[in-house]
């Protein structure tokens, strides 16, 4: 069972008191009216499905309730670190020498 | 005493017979035996009959590796096991032991004559022999596969034991309790380390147990295990027996099985079977030791056919003789040490048969002072004998020629093919393993976990590299423990570490597509098996593995996947490490279910949540229902009703005068904040900004992709407070998505969110004498229809209780929820009880709830939408708020495929024959006539009988069903085709005149 860091309550607990809750950093399109139909199903549908690093989303739901994001292996299962719902994306690589794999055409 | 045991020898207690029966005879054994040492010591080697060819079998080996000698076993009623180990099992008084696969007996087996049938057995046989035709599998190949195959029988009864459950946080958990094992405990336990330290069997000392010979410290090397294990105890060490690490996990938690009761001869009251720990420890020492494999050879399965390590655990550790004359077969220089052990006792050795053609002068001479015939260079063609090997035939090999064989008759064939590091938990981790080309093992590599693997796990042999290699194991441990290591190995005496080879099956001078020389004893897989799939295609061992099915029994393969490798990479031409290494996976061995669930079973399994009325429901004579998690009243039968009685009273008395319903497990969520309505604007589709406080609406939740995901009517309190209910189920849902937004994308909307779900009771009162029931308890609030109509909430007193009162119908008559602190729930219930007494107040159930407000057409988010459903398709666009810049799901709803023509519309059903219920989930097609497979338009999503209306009733949905009113479609059924007529879904009261009473 993973341990898993949430940056609210500054602990390190069981997988268990916490959610999944997909992929980070997909951010709501600020006026989905405007959206085309192609824009739409990126945001709706399109996931990058990394092996390696991959930021994705999870809750505190057992705990505080927070909602925060991590960046965890996908081959390894682990957490490689979890940080706050609004900061920036981690420079995972600086922090632990794994490239982080993000999908083309993306910051 | 049988002939078979050597008085005084062993770890076992000569003073204490135990007696136990097998297969109905019953059988003395000593106290620290096993099953299989306790059958052998009477001279029983036949414990069984193969998976698949029911071959007569025996035990293979002394310990949890074991794939033949696997029993029922059975204490009590209930108390029965299949497949337990007869290695592993040690013997206690009422125990029962029973063989499996035998049709009739043990000794006759009719199924034998699979092994006649060998050629049609062999590789992908389930692929290719029941491939075609079709209509075969459910008269012959199944019926037949089922009898033949199955390893023991599944147990009927209940199982009426008790399994526990712990965890337990330390500092280092040593899994194997040899001689490495204990080094490390103690290099960590001596430097202050909180240790615990697991081994499977029944005693600490793994290996030495069998080697009462060596030395150690300048001791037997005996007395030092009891000094070592002494020392561990006073240091506080927790050394856990009979213990299985059955699994290793992420971030160091090991799973562990202890076996608390079954060797004992009387349960203690109140003691579980098994106990399931969870253990996280900041650091892990692997000391699992290694594994013998067998050799591949020509009836290498025949009783009697054992590892020679085998033998010379049941000699030393047991006292028993495993035969009276043996013949050692064998690649490996510790089969060699076995033979003397053996000949030293007593035993008969006639011959050691080696494949390899230099053998350490040292060894031969002292076979050979002992009496053994030598010979190298040797290969085995086959073994003879019917239920116990009768002779083994050897043959000489020069320059890969097979020369001529003979025949040397013996009782017991004792077989080396060397040893394989243990490294299955270590394989749980994703741990690496490389390729040792010298040695010829896989030995571990890169890890992901705090763990260090100690001992023959990593290919040293001996006691000394052993003890040596436990105490650096520990000491990286207690370093990155932050402590200090000041343990140091002790010396070793008559140590006789002995090296070998890896080989394939064995070279034979006899035709190898008849040689029945098994791979993996315990599914019958072999050698031919594993060079057919080769031959027909399968490159990677992964895909041998499962076209073979090698190493894919529940021994997952200890014994049969190296020797399946180098098989397999002989016949690719391939060096091992290119063919690949197959994966184990958690559990270690076999676990019981028990053990799994351990307290999470019966009441247990699951929360029941329960409403502040369910104790009257209860009294009541409530027939219940599970709702989500929820105890829900069903219906209220009245004396000899049955449910549809039931609820055809419940529902013509809610109609004709009122009914009173539990709603207390409705979701209930208090959104507030100066940005509540704008909150609620966003998530809902329904516009909230002109909905005055004191008025309700009914609110309508999507998702992104424009599908329906939860309803509920939302009643506004004040400017900045609303009372929101959702589906039974969805409550928490709903909160979650809600939050979601809320966090994440709207952080800047000022609002809070909080679950009241179980902080109200929630009781409805429907029918037309609704109010005449509920004013007389009301204070503070009018209620007539003109001052509180329909669609109203308000805060008041109700039975002097504080509430939040709705007017609103899920039923379609004048209706009424009240909301009172959770833990008044049954006052109010029977204050309006009490009131409605005189008006002949009716409780009813979910079943009645249903019915009445299908004939309304009211819909249940769940049931008669699926996640696939808009609001469009639901017939309900009304509660969208066009005119919104944006709501979840506004977006999504304008995706091409969900405004395209065609699409399934909710509608009604009545069938032609209004006695005919349909079946919810039943298909629909518009010609009953068109050729299978029929081209389906729906299903029916809802369906009753309705009382009021005196016919039957359902909803579906149907491909373009708004535009085929009236049209007649057909439900096609196993016994007869029904048809029914599309109608609009609001049965009863269309114009909703009722509601407004
Ligand atoms: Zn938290």
């Amino acid at each position: 069972m993973l341990l898993i860091h949430c940056p609210y309550c500054g602990e390190t607990l069981p997988e268990t008191e916490f959610a999944y809750a997909g992929e980070a950093h997909i951010a709501r399109p600020e006026n989905p009216s405007e959206q085309t139909d192609a824009e739409w199903v990126e945001y709706l549908f399109m996931r990058s499905n990394v092996k390696g690093v991959h930021f994705e989303r999870w809750r505190h739901i057992h705990g505080c309730g927070r909602f925060f994001n991590a960046a965890r292996h996908t081959v390894t299962d682990k957490f490689l670190t979890t940080y706050k719902a609004g900061e920036p994306r981690p420079d995972i690589e600086a922090l632990t020498g794994i490239k982080a794999g993000v999908k083309e055409g993306e910051k | 005493m049988s002939t078979y045991r050597i008085q005084g020898r062993g770890r076992v207690n000569h003073s204490e017979p135990v007696y136990f029966t097998f297969d109905g005879k019953t059988y003395t054994g000593l106290r620290g035996d096993t099953v299989a040492s306790a059958l052998l010591a009477n001279g029983v080697h036949l414990m069984g009959r193969s998976f698949k060819y029911h071959r007569p079998r025996g035990a293979v080996s002394a310990g949890s590796d074991e794939p033949n000698a696997l029993l029922g076993t059975r204490r009590g009623k209930g108390q029965f096991e299949p497949n337990t180990r007869a290695t592993l099992q040690e013997v206690r008084g009422n125990l029962e032991t029973t063989s499996q696969n035998k049709l009739p007996s043990l000794k006759f087996d009719i199924g034998a004559i699979n092994d006649a049938s060998y050629m049609m057995f062999s590789a992908g046989f389930y692929y290719k022999t029941f491939m075609w035709p079709k209509s075969f599998w459910d008269k012959v190949y199944e019926p037949f596969i089922r009898a033949a195959a199955g390893l023991g029988v599944a147990p009927s009864e209940e199982d009426p034991d008790d399994y526990a459950a712990r965890y337990v946080h330390i500092d280092l958990l040593v899994v194997g309790g040899g001689v490495a094992g204990i080094m490390a405990a103690l290099t960590g336990a001596r430097a202050g380390a909180k240790v615990v330290l697991v081994d499977e069997t029944a005693e600490m000392g793994g290996a030495l147990l069998s080697e009462p010979a060596v030395t150690i410290g300048g001791m037997a090397g005996w007395d030092w295990l009891a000094a070592a294990l002494e020392e561990l105890e006073s240091l506080g060490v927790q050394v856990m027996t009979r213990t299985t690490a059955i699994g290793y996990y992420h971030e160091n938690m090991v799973g562990l099985v202890q076996r608390v009761s079954d060797h004992l001869d009387h349960v203690p009251e109140g003691a579980p079977r098994e106990r399931l720990w969870r253990v996280r420890a900041k650091q892990v020492v692997l000391a699992q030791g290694a594994l013998e494999k067998p050799l591949v050879f020509d009836g290498n399965d025949r009783p009697g056919v054992m590892l020679a390590s085998a033998a010379q655990t049941y000699l030393n550790r047991y006292g028993v003789k495993v035969g009276s004359r043996a013949v050692v077969v064998t690649t490996h220089d510790s089969a060699w040490y076995a033979a003397f052990d053996l000949a030293e006792a007593g035993i008969s050795v006639a011959a050691i048969a080696d494949i390899r053609p230099k053998i350490d002068a040292e060894l031969v001479s002292k076979a050979r002072a002992l009496g053994i015939e030598v010979l190298p260079s040797h290969t085995v063609i086959t073994t003879r004998g019917r239920l116990r090997v009768k002779s083994v035939s050897v043959a000489p090999v020069s320059n890969g020629a097979v020369g001529t064989s003979r025949v040397i008759p013996c009782d017991v064939v004792l077989m080396s093919g060397g040893w394989t590091p243990s490294l299955h938990l270590f394989s749980h981790t994703q741990g690496k393993l490389k390729w040792d080309a010298e040695a010829q093992v896989y030995l571990p590599d890169v890890k992901t976990e705090e763990v260090e693997i100690a001992g023959a796990g990593r290919g040293l042999w001996g006691y000394g590299a052993a003890l040596e290699d436990g105490v650096v194991a520990g000491r990286t441990a207690v370093k990155a423990l932050g402590l200090r290591a000041t343990a140091r190995a002790p010396g070793v005496g008559v140590d006789r570490p002995g090296t070998g080879i890896m080989v394939k099956d064995l070279p034979t001078n006899g035709d190898p597509g008849k040689a029945r020389a098994f791979v993996d004893f315990q599914n019958d897989v072999t050698a031919k098996d594993i060079r057919l799939a080769v031959r027909e295609g399968m490159r990677s061992i992964e895909h041998v593995k499962r076209y073979t099915t090698n190493g894919m029994a529940t021994d997952q393969g200890k014994m049969s996947n190296m020797n399946g490798l180098m098989i397999a990479s002989d016949a690719l031409g391939k060096a091992p490490p290119q063919v690949g290494l197959t994966t184990f996976r958690p559990p270690y061995t076999p676990t019981t279910f028990g053990a799994l669930a351990n307290y999470v079973r019966g009441h247990q399994f699951e929360v029941t949540r329960k409403t502040a009325i369910d104790s009257w429901a209860e009294e009541n004579g409530a027939v219940f229902e599970p709702v989500s998690q929820w105890r829900r009243a069903w219906y209220f039968p009245k004396d000899g009703e049955d449910m549809a009685a039931a609820v055809a009273r419940e529902c013509a008395a809610t109609r004709k005068s009122v009914g009173i319903f539990d709603a207390s497990t409705l979701g209930k969520i208090e959104v507030v904040g100066p940005d509540a309505v704008e909150f609620m604007n966003r998530t809902y589709t329904n516009p909230w900004t002109k909905l005055a406080p004191g008025r309700t609406r009914y609110g309508l939740l999507l998702g992104e992709d424009g599908y329906i995901r939860d309803d509920g009517v939302i009643g506004r309190l004040s400017q900045d407070r609303f009372h929101v209910t959702t589906t039974t189920g969805g409550a928490a849902r709903v909160l979650n998505m809600m939050e979601d937004y809320l966090q994440t994308e709207w952080p800047d909307l000022k609002v809070w969110l909080t679950s009241t779900t179980e902080q109200w009771a929630t009781v409805a009162v429907n029918g037309p004498n609704a109010r005449k029931v509920l004013e007389p308890l009301v204070e503070g609030l009018d209620i007539s229809n003109e001052a509180f109509p329909h669609m109203s909430i308000a805060e008041c007193t109700v039975a002097g209780l504080p509430a939040r009162l709705f007017r609103l119908s899920f039923t379609g008559e004048l209706g009424f929820e009240i909301n009172v602190p959770a833990s008044k729930g049954r006052v109010l219930w029977e204050a309006l009880m009490k009131s409605g007494a005189e008006y002949d107040i009716c409780p009813y159930g979910t079943e009645t709830m249903h019915v009445l407000r299908a004939e309304k057409g009211y819909i249940i988010v769940g049931q008669d939408t699926d996640g696939t459903v808009t609001p469009g398709d639901a017939g309900l666009d009304w509660a969208l708020g066009k005119k919104k810049p944006d709501f979840i799901g506004m977006r999504g709803l304008k995706r091409p495929d969900l405004v395209a023509s065609g699409r399934r519309q909710l509608v009604g059903l009545l069938t032609s024959d209004p006695k005919v219920k349909l079946e919810e989930g039943a298909q629909i097609v518009l010609d009953p006539n068109q050729p299978k497979p029929m081209k389906m338009v729906g299903w029916v999503t809802s369906s009753y009988y309705s009382a009021t209306l005196g016919r039957t009733i359902a909803m579906a949905l149907i491909e373009g069903g708004f535009d085929k009113m009236n049209d007649t479609v057909y439900i096609p059924m196993p016994d007869k085709t029904i048809t029914a007529k599309i109608t609009g879904t609001v049965f009863y009261d269309p114009e909703g005149e009722k509601v407004k009473l």
